[in-house]
């Protein structure tokens, strides 16, 4: 019904920006930051979060907000895409690196599930997170990170579509199986790949 | 402040997949029992989909994403709905 | 007259406006012509949808703010905000003769019908006001006699949507009552309220909880929260409280 409808005189918020070989098929160009959330926010206190690698890994590992903190962290500038079609050019963030934290463990699996609070999931072959691919990220734009987008850490994996980085990220299950996340279990594609549009199961 | 509106909210997706009015339908919710019309639970909505909690315990009853064409719908949250067919 | 929401899945039709009216500099109403509309209960919203050139859409859902009538007609009244996406097209360039994409009506939950009974209290946020001016229309124009009290926060008096209609139905409706409070500025000798909403404020104007009113309340997601725990806070009973949340918009 009413297709091929247009709104006489409506443009959107979007511009359009000289940036085209960076912005992925079917994105536009964002100056802000939406904020997408499912849930509450939550305020885990500093005092009672932690970090953990869990699943076929030996031996599991955990950190407290300090012994994260403690952790080698890299600056990182970047562009992000959202499968809700805005893109963001020259993010600036600093973290850990999934690299280093999976350095410290030995493991046998396939996949990472990434595991946040609230209970959201979002599921990643090992071979998207590893190489400088992905990490742990504490700061936006030299400020800690905010509730709203996931602080106090979120997962940062920017060459997929941004429901892999996982706001309030508390742990990261390593597996041998994969297991569709929140949104993988919802039709949302299995992998995300901005620049190949997998946004939707079967793309 | 996030992003979280009245049961009403979803009135329209729902509507898109159920054809009458979903608003007014109780759900009874897995994580605490509580029953609720689903025009008053807590609902969640942005481009990719909407999450439908539980006022009390903020369990997922709801979630719902569209594309390519097609509707998807979790109600694994949900144990039971109740449909008056008279509302 | 009853109308009964005729039941089927929703799909989007297109409306022509008909009709515009500037209701404060930041409050347009809009009347829309839609041929396939099947009449809708005070209350109820319409989800609209902005199409570009490019297929790029954008959807936002907006209160149905006149009261059922036998025309195929329904007006929205919509508040500009200033970095919307959506509310400045309709506020700044949707004009009488353009088409408009929208689907409803929807939400039969919060919903007042004159047979739900009173006394009902009404508490409305700036836009907020929008729905449940549909009740309090529709309740006028059946000649209902259960008794209203609207309690209606605006930042200021310019700022006041329906102003001078709500001034024009007290005169005619003695079971109505209106309390504004303004809460940026007042007028020159404004004895009203004029800060937010607050449990004291609720106390001094609410019906009695004895008098089980029924409770409506809309406008901005904080308002609604804290008006809906203070409500709860003097007594009233949850089930009796219905809540519209648009979201986090801005303070009134």
């Amino acid at each position: 019904m009413s297709k091929g409808f247009v709104s006489r005189g409506f443009q959107g918020r979007r511009k359009s920006g000289g940036e085209r070989g960076r912005i992925p098929p079917g994105q536009y160009l964002e100056r802000g930051f939406p904020v997408l959330s499912a849930g509450p926010t939550p305020h885990t206190p500093l005092a009672n979060w932690d970090f953990s690698l869990l699943g076929e890994i030996d031996p599991p590992k955990r950190w407290t907000w300090e012994a994260f903190c403690a952790l080698p962290h890299e600056k990182v500038t970047t562009d992000i895409h959202c499968v809700t079609k805005w893109s963001k050019l020259d993010t600036h963030w600093e973290g850990v690196s999934v690299d280093t934290l999976l350095k410290q463990v030995a493991y046998d699996a396939h996949y990472m599930i990434a595991e946040s609070d609230g209970g959201y999931t979002t599921n990643l072959p090992l071979e998207d997170v590893l190489g400088g691919k992905a990490w742990v990220v504490d700061t936006y734009e030299g400020q800690p990170l905010s509730p709203e987008h996931g602080g106090p850490a979120r997962l940062l994996v920017p060459h997929l579509y941004f429901w892999k980085s996982a706001k309030w990220v508390r742990g990261l299950r390593l597996v041998r199986q994969d297991e569709p996340g929140f949104w993988e279990s919802l039709g949302y594609h299995n992998h995300g790949d901005p620049w190949k549009e997998e946004r939707y199961r079967g793309d | 402040m996030e992003n979280k509106l009245d049961g009403n909210a979803a009135g329209g997706i729902l509507q898109e997949i159920f054809p009458f009015d979903m608003t007014q339908v109780q759900a009874t919710c897995t994580g605490c029992g509580r029953t609720d019309a689903i025009g008053a639970l807590a609902v969640y909505m942005h481009g990719m989909g909407t999450v439908i909690r539980c006022p009390s315990c903020d369990t997922v009853l709801i979630r719902v994403a569209q594309g390519r064409g097609h509707y998807w719908l979790d109600m694994q949250g949900v144990r039971v709905l109740q449909i008056n067919p008279e509302v | 007259m009853e109308r009964r929401t005729i039941p089927g899945r929703l799909s989007w039709q297109l409306g022509e406006v008909v009709a515009t009216q500037e209701e404060t500099a930041r409050a347009k109403s809009i009347t829309l012509a839609v041929p396939h509309w099947n009449g809708h209960r005070p209350g109820q919203h319409v989800d609209v949808r902005l199409t570009a050139e490019d297929g790029y859409q954008a959807e936002r859902s907006y209160s149905i703010a006149s009261a059922p009538e036998p025309e195929p007609r329904v007006t929205l009244t919509v508040e500009r905000i200033d970095d919307g996406e959506v509310s400045p097209y309709l506020t700044d360039e949707l004009r009488v003769g353009d088409q408009l994409e929208l689907r409803g009506p929807i939400g039969g939950y919060f919903v007042w019908e004159v047979q739900m009974g009173g006394p009902l209290l009404l508490v409305a946020g700036g836009s907020g006001i929008v729905p449940l001016m549909a009740m309090i229309r529709s309740w006028a124009a059946l000649g209902s006699t259960i008794p209203i009290r609207l309690l209606y926060s605006s930042r200021s008096h310019a700022g006041v949507i329906y102003r001078d209609e709500l001034a024009r139905l007290l005169k005619s409706n003695s079971k109505l009552e209106v309390v504004h409070t303004l809460t940026r500025e007042q007028p020159p000798g404004w004895t009203g309220y004029h800060r937010r909403v607050d449990t004291e404020m609720l106390r001094e104007v609410v019906w009695p909880v004895e008098q089980r009113p029924l409770l409506y309340i809309c406008g901005p997601t904080p308002f609604v929260e804290t008006t809906a725990t203070g409500l709860v806070t003097l007594g009233y009973e949850p089930g009796r409280i219905k809540t519209e949340r648009f979201g986090p918009t801005g303070e009134t």
